[in-house]
């Protein structure tokens, strides 16, 4: 395994191992949450927490895992803390939670998660794990707010919640449905694609 | 009325993947061949019809009469885990070839936030026991007649000038875009 500076372990999740844009992980929540930018934050929010901490705790205990029962270990791991984002956010933001609705829940089966604690934290020190798991959480986040600040401004014409486009503007009701959400999220990972190509021939 | 009510709108309106958003790995992974996504979908039917019966009776049979509402994301993922396994046994047993063709994916439904969507909007809904039957049907014939469309508009694709960067992935989900406009027309069905 080749050891990176804890720099380039950080922002390999932004870019060049964005969870959404380049792994195609994560994609449902990415698309259920981010018809208003406020959603999509408190989404990324939670599932930077679930990470962190979940790749905290299968980063220390690794050595306990058998092989064979690893995963369902993940699981109940990654449930664990998924239970207490749930309540936390039931208890103070139920509005959000409210507008979130099973997506909370869902965070225990984001790929991202799970993939993680499988390619990285069983096998890497907590400190590392850590750095990784921080900076697929930012890519996460990064992915959601871009996506869900086009929807918001062209489906609505405003940005968590304050109007940004004048009265001339008539929203497009076609962001806001889930027809939206599919098409945008396909035209963004066709840019960065095409991003991708071009710095790499330069 | 009621029942057939809650079997369009499972198939047709709420459709998993067009309108929940759940499901996408293997709606993109599995959707270049009709075949494969045709039993992907089968697969996918037969585990929310179970799922659906099981976590009916955990979560009011054990749940909710002990008050352990907060132990409900944990034991129903455990539950759907260790159905999946036994789907899996059962499948490698009955039929070597569709093994061979579901491949990774059978054991990815596992985290197929599809069928933990399902127990979790059954629950959230308050079916009751026969209500709930008919929604995971409904919701795993969804699943496959999104997919199995998919698979056949793919299947063209293949033949058509797609612009490089949106190859694979991209152009999946602009379709996916246009099918969920189609879907959306079908509320009318129901109001």
């Amino acid at each position: 395994m080749t050891t990176k500076t804890i720099r380039a372990e950080y922002l390999k999740g932004l870019w060049d191992e964005n969870p959404v844009l380049r792994q195609l992980l994560g994609l449902c929540p990415t698309l259920a949450v981010t018809g208003t930018v406020i959603t999509g934050l408190a989404m990324g929010l939670a599932t930077t927490f679930v990470l962190i901490l979940s790749s905290l705790v299968v980063s220390s205990i690794k050595k306990l895992i058998p092989a064979q029962v690893r995963i369902a270990t993940y699981i109940v791991v990654i449930a664990s803390f998924v239970t207490i984002a749930d309540q936390f956010l039931k208890a103070f933001f139920y509005p959000i939670s409210e507008a979130l609705g099973p997506y909370v829940p869902l965070i225990v089966v984001n790929c991202i998660i799970l993939g993680r604690q499988e390619a990285f934290s069983s096998r890497n020190s907590i400190g590392r794990s850590l750095i990784d798991a921080l900076g697929m959480s930012t890519g996460f986040l990064l992915a959601l707010l871009v996506l869900s600040s086009i929807r918001e401004i062209l489906g609505a014409g405003t940005f968590l919640g304050y109007q940004v486009m004048g009265p001339w503007f008539k929203p497009w009701i076609i962001m806001i449905l889930p027809a939206g959400a599919f098409i945008t999220l396909g035209i963004l990972l066709g840019i960065a694609l095409k991003i991708e190509s071009k710095t790499k021939r330069s | 009325m009621e029942l057939v009510a809650i079997f369009i709108s499972a198939v047709l309106v709420q459709n998993f993947v067009l309108y929940y958003f759940l499901g996408i790995c293997p709606f993109l992974g599995v959707s270049k061949k009709i075949d494969s996504a045709l039993s992907m979908g089968l697969a996918v039917t037969f585990v929310m019809s179970i799922t659906a019966v099981v976590s009916w009776l955990i979560n009011n049979l054990i749940l909710i009469p002990y008050d352990l509402g907060y132990l409900q994301i944990v034991s129903f993922i455990l539950v759907i885990a260790s159905l999946v396994q036994l789907v899996e046994m059962f499948i490698r047993k009955i039929s070597p070839p569709l093994y061979q063709a579901l491949g990774i994916y059978l054991p990815l439904i596992t985290t197929n936030c599809a069928i933990m969507g399902l127990a979790l909007i059954a629950a959230l809904n308050g079916y009751s026991f026969v209500e709930t039957v008919i929604f995971g049907f409904g919701s795993g014939i969804g699943f496959t007649l999104a997919i199995v469309l998919m698979a056949g508009i793919r299947e063209q694709l293949d033949l058509s000038d797609v612009p490089e960067p949106l190859k694979g992935a991209g152009i999946a989900l602009i379709v996916a875009g246009i099918m969920a406009l189609a879907f959306n027309g079908f509320i009318g069905m129901l109001t």
